[in-house]
Order: C-alpha cells, then sequence, then structure tokens
C-alpha cells in the first residue's frame, strides 16, 4: 500500500461543513440528512416535497457559489464508460434503497446516533466497494 | 421556514463535498483502492463529519420538537436483516464501479458533466424500480 494525493486538512474541514448542514438540518428541520433518501422521497412520495427539492438545489448550488467566491474551478474525473456509469447508477439507486441508506444517511447520521443498523450498512458498502475497485484492478 | 433552510442546508452540504473534492469519483476511488494507492481522505471526511454532528444527536434526542417543523421525523428503524446487506452490498458493487455515491453525484450535476447526468438518471430509475417491487409485493 503506498499512500497517495492525501488532503488531511481539506477534507476534515469539507466533513466539518457536512455536519454542519446535517446538524440544521436535524434541529431546524427535524430530519436526518440521508442524500438518497431524501433524493427518492422527492420522486416517490408527496410529503415535504418542496423542501426535498430546495435541498437537492442547494446540493448542486454549493458547488457554483464556492466556484463564484473562489475563482476556483472544481475538476472531476469521470473515467467509465456511459453503459458501466449507468449500471453503477442503476446499483447505486436500487442498493440505497433496499438496504435503506448511503454513505450520508448511515455512514454519518446512522453512525452518528450509534445506530448499529448504520454501522452493518457502513461496514458491508465500504467492504464491497473496496472488493469492487480489487477486482476491477486485476481484470 | 423548513423551505429556507433546507436550501441553506443543501448549499452548506454541497460545499463540504466540493472542499473536501469527494464531488471527485477519482478521489473516491482511490480511497476504496486500499491495497494499491490510497488516498485515506473520505476516511477524514467522515470523521469530520462525524465528530461535528454526533453531539448534537444526542443533546436534542430529548427535544419534543425541532424549532421550525412540528415534530421530529426521522426512521427509527433497529432491524438487522438480509434486505440491509443485500442492499448495501449492492450500493458498494455500483460505488466501486463508478466511485460516485448520491450526494457527489447530485452536486456534481452544477458541473455539467454529461456522465453524472448518465448516472444521477440511472440513480432515479433505481429508487424507481425499488418502489415499483415493493407496490407489487405489498398489492399481493
Amino acid at each position: 500500500m503506498n499512500i497517495i494525493n492525501f488532503t488531511p486538512v481539506s477534507a476534515f474541514l469539507g466533513g466539518s461543513l457536512i455536519g454542519l448542514a446535517i446538524i440544521l438540518f436535524f434541529v431546524l428541520n427535524g430530519r436526518l440528512i440521508g442524500i438518497s433518501g431524501i433524493a427518492n422521497n422527492l420522486l416517490n412520495t408527496k410529503n415535504n416535497r418542496l423542501d426535498n427539492f430546495l435541498f437537492l438545489m442547494g446540493l448542486i448550488l454549493g458547488p457554483i457559489i464556492y466556484k463564484l467566491f473562489t475563482q476556483e474551478e472544481i475538476s472531476i474525473s469521470i473515467s467509465n464508460s456511459f453503459s458501466l456509469l449507468a449500471l453503477a447508477g442503476l446499483l447505486v439507486g436500487a442498493g440505497t434503497r433496499i438496504g435503506g441508506g448511503c454513505t450520508s444517511g448511515h455512514g454519518i447520521s446512522g453512525i452518528g446516533r450509534f445506530s448499529l443498523r448504520s454501522i452493518v450498512a457502513t461496514t458491508t458498502f465500504m467492504t464491497v466497494g473496496i472488493l469492487t475497485v480489487l477486482i476491477k484492478n486485476i481484470m | 421556514m423548513t423551505r429556507i433552510t433546507s436550501l441553506i442546508s443543501g448549499i452548506i452540504f454541497g460545499i463540504g463535498l466540493t472542499i473536501s473534492e469527494m464531488i471527485d469519483p477519482a478521489k473516491v476511488l482511490d480511497f476504496l483502492n486500499i491495497f494499491a494507492d490510497w488516498d485515506p481522505s473520505l476516511a477524514f471526511v467522515m470523521i469530520g463529519a462525524l465528530i461535528i454532528s454526533s453531539p448534537f444527536f444526542h443533546l436534542f434526542k430529548n427535544n419534543k420538537k425541532p424549532i421550525f417543523a412540528v415534530s421530529f421525523c426521522y426512521s427509527n428503524n433497529k432491524e438487522l436483516n438480509k434486505k440491509l446487506v443485500i442492499g448495501s452490498s449492492l450500493f458498494g458493487v455500483g460505488w466501486g464501479l463508478g466511485g460516485l455515491c448520491p450526494g457527489p453525484a447530485i452536486a456534481s450535476l452544477a458541473l455539467f458533466n454529461i456522465k453524472s447526468v448518465v448516472f444521477v438518471a440511472a440513480m432515479f430509475a433505481g429508487f424507481y424500480l425499488v418502489k415499483l417491487s415493493d407496490t407489487t409485493t405489498h398489492a399481493r
């Protein structure tokens, strides 16, 4: 194992902001953030539909506002083919609904409440994600 | 009021994903690449988020009412079952294939990357398929 591109300070800082967003949504609106849950509710239920929509709009506005203030380009690289991404998207969508949460819902909101269910879910998707990358590297 | 706080909370979350670079699937895949060239940053994002948020969950646990809404509303499901493990495993495969999970995928729509759009559309199709199969099962 080699450690590469490790950015502990910006990771911790960005993570703290994510934590702050989760607290605000919890203390003010009384709800727990799981992005897959909010996105699914926007699609499949009428409850809090406008709140869910505005939250997701904010999520998209975040990077744009960051760019406006810092004048920094945000660069991302997605090297996968369209068909692989479509398959990945389908698995992430179905998997997070069947398992009841994603990286934010189980990984932060759930673990933060010391929920055993979320600890099991997070350990599972992390382990399977690591194995998937390992297998991808071998193939 | 919950509308404004929803928007603000989303914006802060999106800025957090940008500063931590979790918006970049390549960085997330490097975190999952633990047996070769490993970038541990994602763990620090989770630690940061947990240190900030966790005390508040416990402080507000016994409060009757959130500030702007009528009542607290979230799942307190404690069930450990096959669905949890199967669903999380499917999510893990998708996450490992693309390096995208729901938050960063939606935030990255800001960058007008056509590949993010394809991923997010497929993810919503996944939500819909599960909803569809749940409805059919319940109707039986």
